[in-house]
């Protein structure tokens, strides 16, 4: 039997490893989930005189999709939100994070605006509240306010499928 | 005279480099009380951006960001177990270089020292039974003695 330990050892190790090769280190599972979303109101994007706050949501699940001009993944996310917005399933809000006016302008003109509105979020604050450090993220709100689900990074269309999609039907329905 | 001049110049030549390196070293003397503070707490917090880095040591946005929260946190008068606080409910207990003991970390914390243990026991046991495999002493019998002289002076006769 102790000729087989080395090997079994080994084997353990080499098991614990694999998994460790397989999780994605950008994915920290956020403390939000579940909890409130974080109260903002910021100027509207395309009318600075208008505001968008948390409160205005309350009622309706909706998703919001953090984005910024200069993030070059969102424009690999893009498409599949102007896609989905077309579907009217949901209301997205934009979080323009950190970004120039005139920039996210343009870039909405050009790759097209899925969203009811943007946020203006030009210091980053409500991003630091919504504990955003990877842009694109998409947090899932519901009826209440309360966040139920993050996706860092791109939303592709099996995750929007696979994940958002059910989610917001499960939310819809029970409330 | 001349004695005294020799020794003001020497004391020159030691005290010099002195002077230079206090000089040297003004910049981090000027630094402010809050900015030591900031640092300090900075220092403890990972860059979720770039996650093998403190919020201190990163130059990433984000990081610049955060450490501007904790100067205006400050300066609000909140403690820095607040702050810390802050920086948890937003970003998990992953922002903490040193995580906090509890269910889900206790592997992480005790883990090491547990294989380490089993190790030792493993390592004892391992000890303990070849020592009882060993034969006890017996004494040569007559026959084994003379061999073992025979080969003994052999080796004496080859060697000389």
């Amino acid at each position: 039997m102790n000729r087989y330990l080395p090997l079994g050892i080994f084997a353990v190790i080499a098991v614990f490893l694999g998994i460790g090769l397989f999780l994605d280190p950008r994915e920290v599972p956020s403390p939000l989930i579940d909890k409130p979303a974080p109260a903002f109101s910021l100027p509207q994007l395309h009318e600075p005189a208008k505001t968008i706050s948390r409160d205005d949501m309350k009622g309706k699940v909706w998703l919001l999709n953090v984005w910024a001009s200069w993030c070059v993944a969102c424009r690999e996310e893009h498409p599949v939100l102007v896609e989905f917005a077309r579907t009217k399933t949901v209301p997205i809000i934009g979080l323009n994070y950190k970004d120039e006016r005139q920039d996210g302008l343009r870039w909405l003109a050009q790759f097209g605006d899925p969203y009811l509105l943007s946020a203006y979020d030009n210091d980053g604050r409500t991003g630091i509240d919504f504990g955003v450090y990877g842009v694109p993220e998409t947090f899932v709100i519901d009826k209440n306010g309360v966040i139920r689900y993050k996706r860092i990074g791109v939303v592709t269309p099996a995750i929007l499928r696979e994940q958002i999609l059910p989610l917001v039907r499960q939310l819809n329905g029970n409330a | 005279m001349r004695k005294l001049v020799l020794l003001a110049l020497m004391a020159l030549s030691v005290l010099g480099p002195l002077v230079a390196a206090r000089a040297h070293a003004e910049p981090l003397a000027t630094e402010s009380e809050l900015e030591k503070h900031v640092t300090a707490i900075a220092q403890n917090l990972r860059c979720l951006v770039c996650q093998n880095q403190t919020i201190a040591d990163s130059n990433a946005a984000l990081a610049i960001d955060l450490k501007n929260q904790i100067r205006e946190k400050l300066g609000q008068g909140m403690s820095d177990d607040q702050i810390v606080d802050y920086m948890v409910e937003r970003y998990g207990d992953f922002v903490l270089y040193r995580p906090p003991v509890k269910a889900t970390t206790l592997a992480l914390w005790f883990g090491p020292a547990a294989i380490l243990l089993l190790g030792l026991f493993m390592l004892f046991r391992y000890l303990a039974r070849r020592r009882q495999e060993q034969p006890a002493d017996v004494p040569l019998s007559e026959a084994e003695r003379e061999r073992a002289r025979a080969l003994l002076g052999m080796a004496d006769e080859e060697s000389r």
